[in-house]
């Protein structure tokens, strides 16, 4: 969220129930201006909180000219005193996706990844040599992932120039009331994968200025889906139904088990009516990885991930006011199936 | 008279101030929100106790969840249990119809006995909860938790929706409703993260007895007036400094064991004499922490300490307040400062596993009658090979004849 609107914004997703202390709120507001004069940042915002086992990391974002370019990212672990994070690389993501578990919360911690089972792991960490991985690196890597996964924007608060750049859309009044309820009305802020995958007949109907990122609507898991494989057999038949994209697949893959059974079934016979009946009322409200609720009577559309849970999203309608917030532990949630 | 002196409802705002130097909580116009909901609460109920529990996370709405404890003598009858399994009584019926034709053979199959729940005002029934969705919705009690939901809650992973009559649809199945299956996290969740720093909290007077049945700790405290305050320095230092105040769950499913196959009072009586000679199928009584254990004993969840505290601030020290989060079920804050302390749950309601979660899987398949000769098949014999039998067996009828006439012959020659 801004800095700006730092102190007003944190009230809305308060709702979450992570907040900030009256001392960080206004160190806060100090070291933030003070990073956007040092770095010459265009605007400067507060990405959020990863809780660490022994402390929290505070995390901020600084932007140049083009929203859309490269975002600097600093932590630090008072909200007084800012480091600069390396660019998120392939590398790291690779190098980190093995990890689990709590952050530690110390940035010079270091991850022993040949620890882990799997002989696939152990493999590659021995070609590339160099096996301890620094807390920071890992911290780079999850904040590149969190964002790109689920760090939302309103549609149309984004424009395309036809130049390249991509800027604050200065005619984004807000999204009306029904608008903000539907989830095709947000964009992942990050480079689209499903926009060329879309038929012609969708593409019709979008702006190219203002529509060029991925809406909310094509996030896995996709709810009704999951629950027809989902009845009968839980881990084995779930990879089956989901969507082919293999990249984000692969999170959901890695634990099942070795022997996936091949042969179809059919889940409609194994519910009793009544069941069905009463399933089927509820996917229909369903969304997949997110929650949207409207708060205060009406006037605030909150979005909760359910994929990285602690990312709270909030728009005011007709306004525009949103942002999004990350107060979190870090750390996916690769239950979500099983959840929903 | 308004006695204005002691009134249940809780200071919300000052526990809410409290959480906010932690960073925790919710904003403050929603925190008064909650507090005018409660007043509400309380002056609707009987109500001898009110905390403001926490808040649970849902996907179409939220749950505020308030803490209650009933006046006593004011608790209202439980009116409708709700009967999960009615198929046995109709069974019975149909089949008394059908007696005079042939019928199968009867299933000798006894389900386990059921555990039975815990009283009100004890173990996990402690408290009582209240749920709404929003302050100025009305309050919705929720029904107490009985140990087999316990025991199912512990084995899935499900968000809530925000619809209490919402089916959960798991395996293996759970055995009622989100209202359910909300009371059951409640209350995994109170037993585990509901702490007090060390002394606040001590026992009654000892009751004597030390042999009760079942071997049942003891489950109930009181203030204590001698407290002396811990600072907050030791507060933060060392996890010994607090204790649950919230009785553990036993792998039953309840906080005291009970043998579910012990029927009747008289039955139990008779089987208290005769306890040395236990039937060796008996189930062996399960015990769990004592009330008031500090927290050092927690166990860590794979290298992870069970709690992480800090201060809540370090640049004023003597005004800091200690603040510990549960690594265990993400999303539960307990502070203290001076005789002032307070427990809550923001989150959405799940304990943490660094593993994945798994499914359980189905049990495994019956094991059929073990084959041999006695139930194998065969083909009966046909005519000839019943004839050719025959024809076989006069031969060696007529031959074995042969042979003893032989014998004889022999034998009467020898005599000679």
């Amino acid at each position: 969220m801004d800095a700006e609107s730092l102190p007003y914004a944190l009230d809305l997703v308060a709702g979450s129930g992570a907040g900030l202390s009256s001392e960080k709120r206004a160190a806060l507001r100090a070291s933030l201006l003070l990073l956007r004069r040092d770095y010459r940042f265009e605007r400067v915002r507060f990405w959020g909180r990863i809780q660490g086992i022994r402390g929290p990391y505070y995390i901020a974002e600084g932007l140049g000219g083009d929203r859309a370019g490269p975002r600097s990212r600093l932590y630090s672990l008072n909200c007084v005193e800012w480091s600069l994070l390396p660019p998120a690389t392939e590398e790291m993501i690779t190098q980190t996706a093995g990890l689990k578990g709590r952050f530690q919360g110390d940035p010079s911690y270091e991850y022993d990844p040949t620890e882990k089972k799997g002989e696939e792991n152990e493999r590659i960490y021995e070609e590339e040599g160099g096996p301890m991985i620094k807390e920071e690196i890992r911290l780079v890597a999850i904040i590149d992932q969190i964002d790109k996964a689920v760090g939302i924007v309103p549609r149309g608060a984004f424009v395309k120039t036809p130049l390249g750049p991509v800027h604050e859309n200065r005619n984004f009044e807000g999204l009306s009331l029904t608008e903000a309820k539907k989830l095709n009305s947000y964009f992942h802020f990050t480079e689209p994968v499903n926009l060329k995958n879309r038929t012609l007949l969708q593409k019709a109907d979008l702006d190219p200025s203002i529509d060029f990122l991925d809406s909310l609507e094509h996030d896995i898991p996709k709810a009704p889906l999951l629950f027809q494989s989902w009845v009968l057999l839980p881990h084995s038949a779930l990879a089956m139904h989901l969507s082919p994209d293999p990249q984000q697949l692969w999170p959901f893959l890695s634990w099942t088990p070795s022997t996936l059974l091949s042969q179809p079934f059919q889940p409609e016979a194994s519910l009793p009516s009544q069941d069905r009946a009463s399933l089927e009322q509820r996917l229909s409200k369903l969304r997949g990885s997110w929650s949207i609720q409207l708060e205060r009577g009406g006037s605030l559309v909150v979005l909760r991930s359910l994929l990285w849970p602690g990312l709270t999203f909030y728009h005011v309608p007709m306004t525009k006011q949103y942002g999004y917030i990350y107060v979190g532990t870090g750390e996916k949630n690769i239950d979500l199936p099983f959840m929903l | 008279k308004m006695h204005l002196s002691y009134s249940p409802l809780p200071n919300v705002m000052e526990t809410a101030f409290y959480f906010e130097q932690a960073g925790v909580g919710l904003s403050m116009d929603e925190n008064y929100h909650i507090f005018l909901a409660l007043k509400q609460l309380v002056s609707m109920q009987p109500i001898q106790t009110c905390r403001f529990w926490g808040k649970i996370l849902g996907l179409e709405m939220n749950y505020i969840v308030a803490e209650v404890e009933y006046r006593e003598g004011e608790e209202e009858e439980e009116t409708e249990e709700e009967e999960v399994i009615e198929e046995g009584g109709k069974e019975g019926s149909e089949e008394e119809d059908e007696e005079k034709e042939d019928e199968p053979p009867k299933s000798t199959y006894k389900s386990p006995p059921v555990v039975p729940k815990e009283e009100n005002r004890t173990g996990t029934n402690k408290f009582i909860y209240f749920v709404c969705n929003e302050p100025g919705k009305p309050w919705v009690k929720l029904p107490p938790v009985t140990p087999v939901q316990i025991v199912a809650a512990r084995k899935i992973k499900k968000f809530f929706t925000g619809r209490l009559d919402a089916p959960i649809v798991s395996y293996p199945p759970f055995p009622g409703n989100e209202a359910n299956y909300l009371r059951a996290q409640i209350a995994r969740i109170s037993a585990g993260t509901q702490i007090s720093p060390l002394g606040f909290y001590q026992f009654g007077e000892e009751e004597g007895d030390e042999e009760e049945e079942g071997g049942a700790g003891r489950d109930t405290y009181e203030e204590n007036p001698d407290f002396e305050t811990i600072s907050v320095m030791e507060l933060v230092d060392s996890l010994s400094n607090w204790v649950h105040h919230v009785q553990n769950i036993l792998m039953q499913g309840r906080c005291s064991w009970i043998n579910p196959s012990q029927k009747s009072e008289e039955e139990e009586e008779e089987g208290e004499e005769e306890e040395k000679a236990e039937e060796p199928d008996e189930p062996q009584p399960e015990v769990g922490p004592p009330l008031l254990t500090p927290l050092s004993e927690d166990a860590e969840i794979q290298n992870i300490p069970p709690w992480t505290s800090q201060l809540s601030t370090n640049l004023v020290p003597q005004y800091a307040i200690a603040v510990l989060q549960s690594n265990l079920w993400p999303g539960a804050y307990s502070y203290a400062i001076g005789k002032k302390f307070d427990n809550i749950y923001l989150g959405w309601g799940h304990k943490y596993s660094p593993d994945n979660y798994s499914p359980s899987m189905p049990p495994p398949v019956q094991t059929e009658y073990p084959s041999g000769p006695e139930i194998t098949e065969m083909n009966d014999p046909t005519v000839e090979e019943e004839q050719a039998l025959k024809a076989a067996q006069e031969e060696a009828l007529a031959a074995a004849e042969e042979m003893d006439e032989m014998e004889e012959e022999e034998d009467e020659d020898e005599d000679d």
